[in-house]
């Protein structure tokens, strides 16, 4: 049984907390690059240009590319072997405590949804655990904004609905979306599972690196579909017209029951912001 | 629309607010007011019992922000916009009383146009995630009133050449309909 200390966890996890923060990822930072020399609508390139200048500043001078830092949300795989001497989820929700108070970072997370007070230190994370077999933790970070995710959406459709079903549902999602999520956006869409299953599932999808191929081909061309389905929306960056409008359509699946066929789409906006780390 | 930058200085006048069209590049220069979500339901209560907003409202410009903490020797944190829609319910009350133009990110909604049209007023939309570039045209910023809601507390700025696109203007022109019609494939 190998001990780990939450003074490590809650270390690592301040520091990711600002580095995910401030340093948007090199595969978002390309793509990005990529679709400023193929937008066709000048306001579209200028807007792409001021989304990477930005992605600059904030590297350099260390200050988050976005204003609104997030829901902390976190994927933590826990060993079977190992040991934590104290809470782990107070060690993570200690470094997000640490981290967005050292990192100037937005404290944007209230403790009742209809009071709407701020707990004033971003806390509590939402922390999806695992148990996977080994002696190591692994931990996934993902702030999330609020724009994007407001624009998502779980549906229960019918088995009958089939993969045109789906495909329909991910365009009409990001069509209504129009620019209030930040285009260009990634599509995280979740096919399977149960009603928050498929959720999970979607958000999940985020995570993958941009310009990676789904394993399984039948996935590979939905996403392919999709996203050039999505690019002839119009929408564009900010939704101001233009052909960038998605980065990327990234699919997980998962079992489902014979009655049901769950979809989800979790929109996740240009500032695709994880961080990972292994202890 | 045109790819030459329009540079405007605030206050804002109503005819000034008419002037401009969809499509246009602007740069801002003057004090703006900052509010989001609570601070509009704080400042339309306001107005509701006959009560003064924190700042006179004549043809002043409302960015709907709520930047991040200031870090020492900056006058700002990033400072990008939210989503306006949040603020469809309040922003025909703020136009009525004398806001002449507001900035945010994403399409606003009927009763607002309707509003822009019938006062004068535009909505201009700044580049949303791009946070730490639009800190760089905030040269002051202080807190004039609700302390208490942090981030969404009421801001007066003072900024320097804000780049802002107008994407919905006076006469109800609409750069969400029209530029995505425009690059719409069938």
């Amino acid at each position: 049984m190998r001990e780990i200390t939450t003074e490590t966890i809650t270390e690592t996890v301040a520091q990711m907390c600002m580095s995910a923060n401030f340093e948007l990822g090199d595969d978002v930072y390309a793509a990005l690059e990529t679709a400023r020399t193929k937008e066709t609508s000048p306001v579209g390139r200028g807007i792409l240009e001021q989304i990477t200048q930005n992605a600059g500043i904030a590297k350099s001078e260390g200050v988050p590319m976005c204003q609104d830092t997030g829901y902390a949300v976190f994927f933590v795989e826990v060993g079977q072997d190992v040991h934590v001497k104290g809470s782990l989820r107070e060690a993570i929700n200690a470094g997000v405590r640490k981290g967005y108070e050292e990192g100037y970072l937005r404290k944007s997370i209230l403790s009742d949804p209809i009071k709407r007070v701020n707990t004033k230190d971003n806390t509590p994370a939402l922390i999806h655990f695992d148990i996977v077999p080994g002696d190591k933790i692994k931990i996934i970070i993902a702030p999330k904004g609020g724009g994007a995710e407001n624009m998502s959406e779980v549906r229960m459709l019918k088995p009958s609905d089939g993969a045109e079903g789906v495909k329909d549902f991910v365009v009409e999602r990001v069509n209504k979306s129009g620019g209030n999520p930040c285009p260009p956006v990634i599509v995280g869409v979740g096919i399977g599972g149960t009603f928050e299953g498929s959720a999970i599932l979607a958000k999940k999808s985020l995570l993958r690196e941009l310009g990676s191929k789904h394993p399984a081909p039948f996935y590979a061309e939905m996403e392919a579909e999709l996203l050039e389905r999505i690019n002839k929306l119009g929408i564009g960056p900010q939704g101001l017209g233009g052909n960038t409008t998605a980065l990327a359509v990234f699919i997980t699946t998962g079992p489902c029951h014979i009655a049901s066929l769950p979809a989800a789409v979790n929109m996740q906006c240009h500032a695709a912001r994880h961080k990972s780390a292994i202890i | 629309m045109s790819d030459q930058k329009k540079k405007i200085q605030t206050p804002l006048t109503r005819e000034a607010a008419k002037a401009l069209k969809a499509g246009d590049n602007v740069l801002i220069t003057g004090t703006i007011y900052t509010g989001r979500d609570a601070a509009h339901k704080k400042m339309v209560e306001a107005i509701d019992k006959g009560e003064k907003l924190p700042f006179n409202p004549e043809g002043q410009i409302i960015y709907y922000v709520g930047p991040s903490p200031t870090k020492p020797g900056n006058a700002i944190g990033s400072a990008g916009p939210t989503t306006s829609y949040r603020m469809d319910a309040y922003s025909p009350k703020m136009i009525e009383v004398g806001i002449s133009g507001m900035i945010g990110k994403g399409e606003v909604g009927p009763g607002v146009v309707e509003a822009m049209k019938t006062h004068g007023a535009v909505y201009f939309a700044a580049v949303g995630g791009a946070a730490a570039l639009i800190a760089r045209s905030v040269k002051e910023a202080k807190v004039i009133a609700y302390e208490e809601l942090g981030a969404e507390a009421v801001r007066e700025m003072k900024v320097e050449d804000f780049p802002v696109i107008v994407a919905q203007d006076a006469h109800g022109g609409n750069l969400y309909i029209d530029g995505k019609a425009k690059y719409h494939q069938a």
